[in-house]
């Protein structure tokens, strides 16, 4: 039957399981558009064309599905930028389809024309112009697929808008055409063989669980792994929630402000094992002083990755879960105690300058609204954040018991991901109960999607920590620029009154007794609702790794707890 | 010692400029690129000098491999293999020095393809070194101009290169097999 490359696209669309996209129309979708209404699609208007590619971003995250952003050509196309941008650093699926002039038109500078597949090249996994209406059935079935296997990514079609409109006959691809494309699945027997012999020899392992942990879904291989290894677990920034917080093997986040029990253990091993983790700079401190002592395996799908940061002894390229799938019945069972034991030490130290133990001294601080908030929630919320102390926080603070809750910027720390992903978590899971806690800086980035969050009834709790500060620059500043605050006090408009205006309810919390109650207030509400906190301007994120220290140099939070009971 | 990578690349519209962009973004230095058709109408081949060491080559491979067009990728540098540049140089070749050009060129089993009264063309076929070699005794009779392909290798008998980036040589590759998380 012949149809319009727009019709096509929707029929592919549907049959991809797509039923949410987010987006915003102009002269080159208009034809797109206009037949969307004949599918059985919910169409989210944002704001900006940001707020869509974060809000696809954070579908993708809660959902383990693809995402979908669509935007005109030109601006539109350009303001996806930054939210492709943090979608690739962190490996989320996603598929941008933007408008572009019609084909004979391309490379003339027409109206709103932008060279999207060139200005997108090394922030996609893979991107595609099409130009006549028979190749988009193809193309968008190659687009989802690149965009969820392998290592997951972004992957954006730029569409011509002759082709839009332009009949051809459809007929669904059975095949994808990818020569090119075969991500590993298994890793070689030799190198699982030289993986058994480092574990065996391992008297202070300790697993490094990233961000493949859940996209390969290798929780149940991870569990098994380390209690028949008994093998501790750290984990990364978006590896959170691969281990259960509460699980006695797990060490919790690693790296810049990570847990100062996890950086000792990880500096102290003599052997790690990556999985699903790319070696950040984020986590690995100073790359000279990493882990000195430890052997390394790398189990990894990215072979790009191994090698990259960190050289390894053995290197696992492959699926997660299938490599573990495939290790762990070549292994024995080991028991670590003593080394369980030292970390038990390190962590017991470590408790005594926990924040929570602070005296009562009638401020808020950030660590303990969050601290409320995990225990209001039973630790099951989906959590959006923004970028900065809040985020770090909240990674130390909400104890993540489950997989895909944390929904944060990682690689990119794009202030003003959290407002828009928050929205679109809750159109893959409009049951749950998801927050966001925003910084008011990041905040204030993406602030106009809080009008797509009145519109669509989106069930978002916001916690805006106010510190009236870029609070994770003022911090850099106080520890390394003399405490000369350069552009970071902030001058906030009355965000209570900002959320009333769109029909938002809202609450302003000054004192901690005023905590709880104010989120339950939130919890009872249906739809959105915002609570902002007037939070400690000056507190810092503890421990610190900075630039340039081992993972072990840390500054520690001061010992108040010692002190105020006279210790 | 420059290492030699071919890569086999779907024939499409901005394939080349995924490649080079790749190796801008990731900073590689190339030494060399040459670029042309194959044995298939839809596939071309490259042919890549680095200069760099095995761990640098490595990553190459892989980021090169994770392009979707790229079909495959062999560091061929330590197998034996027929390797082949092609120059044209114009000397400056007056009627009394010609036969001086002509002398060297045969010594180089290389050929003078076009003669002007004040210069020739000589086509030189070789390894990088044969050809370094006659441009450096052109030199001192003076080289008004010189173009090189960039040398192309292709390994010798049957083999076909070792792949050793994971998945290249579809390494347990099961297609679509993982589900999708619902
Ligand atoms: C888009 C963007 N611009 C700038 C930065 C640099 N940056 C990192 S954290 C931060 C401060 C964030 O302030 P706020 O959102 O108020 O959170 P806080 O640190 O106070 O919790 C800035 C400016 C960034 N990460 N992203």
């Amino acid at each position: 039957m012949q149809k319009s490359g727009a019709e096509i696209l929707w029929e592919c669309l549907v049959r991809e399981g797509v039923d949410t996209v987010f987006g915003l129309p102009g002269g080159s979708v208009m034809p797109i558009y206009d037949v969307m209404l004949n599918y059985p699609v919910r169409h989210v208007l944002v704001k900006h064309e940001q707020g869509a590619a974060h809000m696809a971003d954070g579908y993708a995250r809660a959902s383990g599905k693809v995402g979908v952003a669509m935007a005109t050509s030109g601006p539109g196309a350009t303001n996806l930028v930054t939210g492709i941008a943090t979608a690739m650093l962190d490996s989320s699926p996603i598929v941008c389809i933007t408008g572009q002039v019609p084909a004979h038109l391309v490379g003339g500078d027409a109206f709103q024309e932008v060279d999207m597949t060139g200005i997108t090249l090394p922030i996609t996994k893979h991107n595609f112009l099409v130009t006549r209406a028979d190749e988009i059935a193809q193309v968008v079935r190659e687009a989802f697929y690149i965009a969820r296997s392998g290592r997951p990514g972004p992957v954006l079609i730029d569409f011509c808008k002759n082709a839009q409109v332009e009949m051809t006959e459809f007929e669904y691809p059975d095949e994808i055409a990818l020569p090119g494309y075969k991500p590993p699945m298994r890793a070689p027997r030799e190198d699982l063989q030289r993986a058994v012999e480092l574990i065996e020899e391992a008297e202070r392992p300790v697993i490094l669980a990233g961000h493949g942990v859940l996209m390969s879904d290798a929780l149940e291989e991870l569990k098994i792994f380390a209690v028949k290894t008994q093998t501790p677990v750290a984990m990364t920034l978006l590896g959170l929630g691969a281990m259960p917080a509460s699980d006695s093997l797990s060490l919790n986040m690693m790296g810049m402000h990570g847990e100062a029990p996890c950086n000792l253990a990880i500096q102290n091993a003599d052997l790690l094992l990556a999985f699903g983790m790319r070696f950040d700079d984020r986590v690995t401190g100073n790359l000279r002083k990493y882990a000195p002592t430890a052997h390394k395996i790398h189990i990894e799908i990215d072979p790009s990755e191994v090698h990259k940061n960190v050289h390894v002894d053995a290197a696992l390229s492959g699926d997660l879960k299938t490599v573990l799938t495939d290790l762990i019945p070549m292994l024995d069972e080991y028991d670590h105690d003593e080394w369980l034991a030292q970390i038990g030490e390190w962590r017991r130290e470590s408790e005594d300058r926990d924040i929570l133990f602070w005296p009562e001294d009638g401020q808020l601080y950030t660590a303990k609204v969050i601290h409320d908030l995990w225990e209001a929630t039973g630790g099951d919320s989906i959590l959006a954040t923004g970028v900065g102390q809040h985020q770090m926080w909240a990674a130390q603070y909400y104890k993540f018991e489950q997989p895909h809750r944390l929904i944060t910027s990682g690689g990119a720390g794009t202030m003003g991901f959290g407002l828009p992903s928050a929205i679109g978590a809750w159109f893959a899971h409009p049951d749950r109960e998801i927050w966001l806690i925003d910084g008011d800086g990041s905040f204030q980035m993406t602030q106009a999607e809080l009008a797509t969050a009145a519109n669509e009834g989106a069930n978002v709790k916001i916690a805006l920590m106010n510190n009236n500060f870029l609070g994770m620059v003022r911090q850099w500043q106080e520890f390394f620029f003399d405490s000369r605050y350069a552009g970071t006090p902030l001058n906030n408009p009355d965000f209570v009154k900002i959320a009333e205006a769109h029909n938002i309810p809202a609450r302003l919390v000054t004192q901690p007794a005023e905590v709880v109650p104010a989120i339950e207030y939130a919890r009872q509400i249906t739809g959105p609702v915002l609570l902002e906190f007037r939070v400690e301007k000056e507190d810092a994120v503890y421990p610190m790794v900075a630039t340039g220290a081992a993972l072990d140099e840390m500054i520690r939070r001061p010992d108040r707890r010692s002190k105020a009971v006279g210790v | 010692m420059p290492r030699t990578l071919i890569a086999l690349v779907e024939d499409k519209p901005g394939v080349l400029n995924r490649v080079t962009s790749l190796f801008r973004r990731r900073n590689f230095n190339i030494a060399s690129l040459n670029v042309g058709r194959t044995e298939k109408p839809d596939v071309s081949r490259m042919t890549m000098l680095l200069d760099s060491n095995d761990a640098d080559a490595r990553l190459v491979e892989a980021n090169l491999y994770k392009l979707v067009n790229v079909i495959d990728v062999q560091d061929v540098t330590n197998q034996p293999s027929v390797r082949r540049d092609l120059a044209l140089i114009k000397v400056k070749a007056s009627p009394e020095q010609r036969a001086e050009v002509v002398n060297l060129t045969s010594i180089f089993r290389a050929n003078v393809v076009d003669v002007a009264p004040e210069s020739v063309i000589v086509e030189i076929t070789g390894t990088e070194d044969k050809v370094e070699s006659l441009v450096e005794l052109l030199r001192p009779l003076g080289i008004m101009e010189m173009v090189r392909t960039g040398q192309v290798a292709m390994v010798r008998g049957n083999g076909s290169g070792i792949r050793y980036t994971p998945g290249a040589n579809g390494n347990g590759h099961e297609e679509n097999k993982k589900p999708i998380k619902s």
